[in-house]
């Protein structure tokens, strides 16, 4: 199994969603975050003092997959959160031990 | 007569008022952590003032004249005297609550310079002692019955020098001993509630609308001409703010908006029954194009006024004031003066000037003074460095304004904990 971790534009989300329905993705974990990568970050003015906001929002959306489907899933991810623009996102795979079902006890690809 | 206590007595509420409104309109500007203290220095001037406004305060304003300074404080110690159904209550029991008011604000003006710092028992302490060596005099000098700037024959209709001038110096004189906070100006202290800053400026200015017209002590044409050049002043102002801010940063700010109105209202209040229309949109419009570029100011001599209170308050009441000199006129029918711009000649430019620059040593001295007495004696009259960072609402209030995590794992500290542990047991059992 494999933990698949994208980070997004705020806006791309509903489509991130409904791409992983269509390929049966039963469940996802989403958070706001805050960073930079090569987008910098914007420029806010209070009664004339400057602040260099340096880091951009951005939303975390994890799913944890079967090794057969991590390719579809990045596609997936990567097809709905591009713009083409700077500050689309990354999108990385890490390696899973196992998964248990909490309610069940279910593990592995079973608690999925 | 009723007319007129009426109208004075609606006025006195809508200034009360004034300061709640200011407590969101600084809460809102300085950062989460600090919050609740803003709105405490606020309402602790409320609780504070009021009570030496009615003890003393009114008569040490508004008593028998000693030597042009002050009042005799003990002629109406108490409201004794005045504490009465009978006779006219807008010279009584109307008159000690209106101006009551004005007390309580000039006051809680001063908290927006040492927001984020100040310890609350060192605030109440210097709020008390500033309010009787410099508000109750500088309100008897301006108004009271023989005070040498009224008798001088000084225009300050509301309160240009007697509240904003006064309270922009004082901010001046205790930030400059107090100390800047820890950061500043390295780190971005940006404000956390700009609805909060709008809302505040919204209730100041509906509040402003009792201070200026009420200060007419009648519900009649001179109330109408100042209600009316409150307004008119204070669009003006918001504008040009706005348009400084549209030249400089590019972009018109929510935040420029509401300091544009309270530099507008703030400049009007001394001038609102001396001057026409033009008069008003001329003061508005250089109150709001000065303010914005004062605020600036403590970036360059290195104060930290934390929330502009001499950019807005000492400035625009300076505008206000010095520009009396030259945009007063009798047309309007109220019994003020001819400025330079209408026939008056100097005269009366020079003496708005020697007013303006008597208040502003006086106060920014005494509060100096003050801070400094607070500062040996007070362990420096402000929270440690850690404490200051972790947040002030914290340290000196036990208490955060807001709550989005559930309380980070609080528990009722006085309860025994093996109730508790009790409760997720029995949550344990139902579980099985």
């Amino acid at each position: 199994m494999k933990l698949i971790t994208a980070i997004v534009k705020p806006f791309t989300l509903d489509d991130i969603r409904s791409a992983l329905e269509q390929l049966g993705v039963l469940g996802m974990t989403v958070s706001e975050v805050q960073g930079y990568g090569r987008q910098k970050g914007h420029t806010e003015v209070y009664r004339g003092a400057e602040y260099a906001v340096d880091f951009v929002a951005k939303l975390r959306v994890e799913v944890v997959t079967d090794d057969a489907n991590v390719e579809k899933v990045i596609d997936a991810i990567t097809g709905a959160a591009h713009t083409g623009k700077i500050g689309d996102g990354k999108v990385w795979v890490t390696p899973v031990e196992t998964v248990v079902r909490v309610r069940t006890g279910e593990r592995g690809a079973d608690a999925l | 007569m009723e007319g007129n206590t009426a109208w004075l007595l609606t006025s006195a509420a809508l200034v009360l008022l004034m300061t709640p409104g200011l407590a969101f309109f600084y809460g809102g500007m300085v950062r989460s952590k600090s919050v609740l203290n803003m709105l405490m220095m606020c309402f602790g001037a409320i609780g504070l003032v009021g009570v030496l406004w009615v003890v003393y305060g009114y008569s040490m304003s508004y008593g028998t004249d000693v030597a042009g300074l002050f009042g005799n404080p003990f002629e109406y110690l108490g409201a004794s005297g005045l504490m009465t159904a009978e006779g006219d209550p807008t010279a009584g029991t109307v008159d000690i609550a209106f101006q009551a008011m004005f007390a309580v604000i000039t006051v809680a003006l001063i908290a927006g310079a040492v927001a984020d710092r100040m310890r609350f028992g060192a605030w109440l302490l210097f709020g008390g002692l500033w309010a009787t060596l410099v508000y109750f005099p500088v309100a008897h000098w301006v108004w009271g019955d023989g005070g040498w700037i009224g008798e001088m024959g000084a225009l300050d209709f509301a309160g240009g020098t007697a509240v904003h001038i006064n309270a922009g110096a004082a901010a001046l004189g205790l930030v400059l001993v107090l100390g800047k906070r820890v950061g500043w100006p390295r780190e971005p202290m940006k404000p956390h509630n700009l609805p909060f800053v709008m809302l505040g400026a919204g209730l100041l200015w509906f509040g402003w609308f009792g201070f200026n017209a009420g200060s007419a002590y009648a519900a009649d044409g001179v109330a109408g001409v100042a209600f009316l050049n409150t307004f008119t002043a204070t669009c003006a102002a918001m504008l040009a703010w706005l348009f400084v801010e549209r030249l400089r940063d590019g972009k018109g700010t929510s935040l420029g908006a509401a300091s544009g109105v309270v530099a507008g209202l703030v400049a009007i209040t001394p001038a609102c029954a001396y001057v026409d229309t033009w008069g008003a949109l001329a003061i508005g419009a250089v109150a709001g194009i000065l303010c914005a570029l004062a605020v600036g100011l403590k970036y360059r001599l290195g104060y930290d006024d934390s929330l502009d209170v001499v950019g807005v308050h000492l400035v625009g009441g300076l505008v206000g004031t010095v520009l009396l000199g030259f945009v007063a006129t009798t047309n309007v029918g109220t019994d003020g003066a001819d400025g330079l711009f209408y026939g008056g000649g100097a005269g009366q430019l020079w003496t708005q000037v020697i007013s303006a620059v008597a208040v502003l040593i006086y106060s920014a001295v005494v509060a100096a003074i003050l801070g400094l007495i607070i500062k040996v004696t007070m362990k420096g009259g402000r929270v440690s460095a850690e404490e200051e960072v972790a947040g002030i609402d914290e340290a000196e209030h036990a208490e955060t304004a807001y709550d989005f995590a559930g309380g980070r794992g609080g528990r009722p500290a006085s309860v025994d904990t093996s109730v508790v542990s009790g409760n997720s047991r029995k949550l344990e059992e139902t579980k099985s």
